[in-house]
């Protein structure tokens, strides 16, 4: 599964869409006709990478601090073993939390479940940070903000 | 940014449509003209508040594997330990943050041990020892859109 098994025409049509599409009324028509392929194909196959989940999300990125949403802390937090698939879950159901995953600890770092928790101030983050602490009952953890951006890249896959 | 800009960019962050002509149908949602949302569009993206409309690759289903590292690096040795880290094109992201562990980078790698790898090079280059891989042991939520 994955790359290895696409052919070089579903591999250009992904080359084409990882970048930004243009601002035109029929983008896919423009991509489409520099690959050699018909605009009607050329979208059926971003549907079908959809469907299949190679492209996870279709449509606009958006530079957060631009846009308003400022802060951003990651949230680390000591969770017992047997209560990590609970407490992940009800991390990941809130809407500030974009990005909610299990990571190893190591001698030194007891932290083990890792959130990025997005907000238009630091305080703001951590409000919510206390409201996950209540709504999980873990005390131990701690919000490491960016102070600089060093790289925010897409990767390129093709 | 006024509440159609709102609208639009709720819209296209998750559900841009890959149609035939789909700045006609986010103009039908939201009630304005194909032409009022290229234009709209085209100045979010001058204002830098748009990055860039296309497709998001989920690493894993591509063949891919990604991890979080972490790395311990004295102030004066940042500089370039970032400058040799950036370097490498699989690093999509990477922050300064306020803990002894103050370099947080992403690494995206067709396989973990090209990440190991990658990592014992970097530790070669620029005598940085305490760097730590993190891959994700379990996924609870990947989501990166804001509700305008």
């Amino acid at each position: 599964m994955g790359k290895k098994d696409m052919t070089e025409t579903e591999k250009a049509i992904c080359h084409a869409v990882q970048f930004d599409i243009p601002l035109i009324p029929r983008p896919f028509e423009k991509l489409a006709n520099e690959i050699g392929v018909s605009e009607g194909f050329f979208i059926q196959k971003v549907q079908e990478f959809l469907d299949k989940g190679y492209i996870r999300r279709f449509g606009a990125a958006l530079r957060h601090r631009k846009a308003g949403v400022t802060a951003n802390g990651m949230g680390v937090w000591k969770v017992p073993e047997e209560d990590r698939e609970s407490t992940g879950n009800i991390m990941a159901s809130f809407k500030e939390v974009t990005h909610c995953y299990e990571r190893p600890s190591f001698p030194g770092w007891d932290y083990n479940l890792f959130t990025m928790i997005h907000g238009k101030t630091k305080e703001d983050c951590f409000e919510i940070a206390g409201r996950i602490s209540e709504a999980t009952g873990i005390t131990e953890y701690k919000l490491l903000f960016s102070s600089r951006e060093f790289k925010k890249e897409s990767m390129v896959y093709f | 940014m006024d509440d159609i800009d709102k609208k639009i960019l709720n819209i296209i962050q998750l559900n841009f449509p890959v149609i035939e002509r789909p700045y006609e149908a986010i103009g039908k949602d939201v009630g304005i003209s194909e032409d009022d949302v290229i234009e709209r569009i085209g100045n979010l993206k001058k204002e830098g508040i748009i990055r860039r409309i296309g497709a998001t690759y989920d690493p894993r289903k591509l063949g891919f594997v990604s991890s979080l590292c972490a790395a311990r690096v004295p102030p004066e040795d940042i500089d370039r330990f970032v400058e040799v880290v950036n370097s490498y094109p699989g690093v999509t992201h990477n922050y300064e943050r306020d803990h002894d562990y103050n370099v947080w980078f992403t690494f995206i790698a067709e396989s973990m041990e090209d990440i190991e790898r990658s990592i014992k090079e970097v530790i070669d280059k620029t005598g940085i020892t305490d760097i730590r891989n993190l891959p994700a042991t379990r996924f609870f939520k990947i989501r990166v859109n804001f509700t305008m």
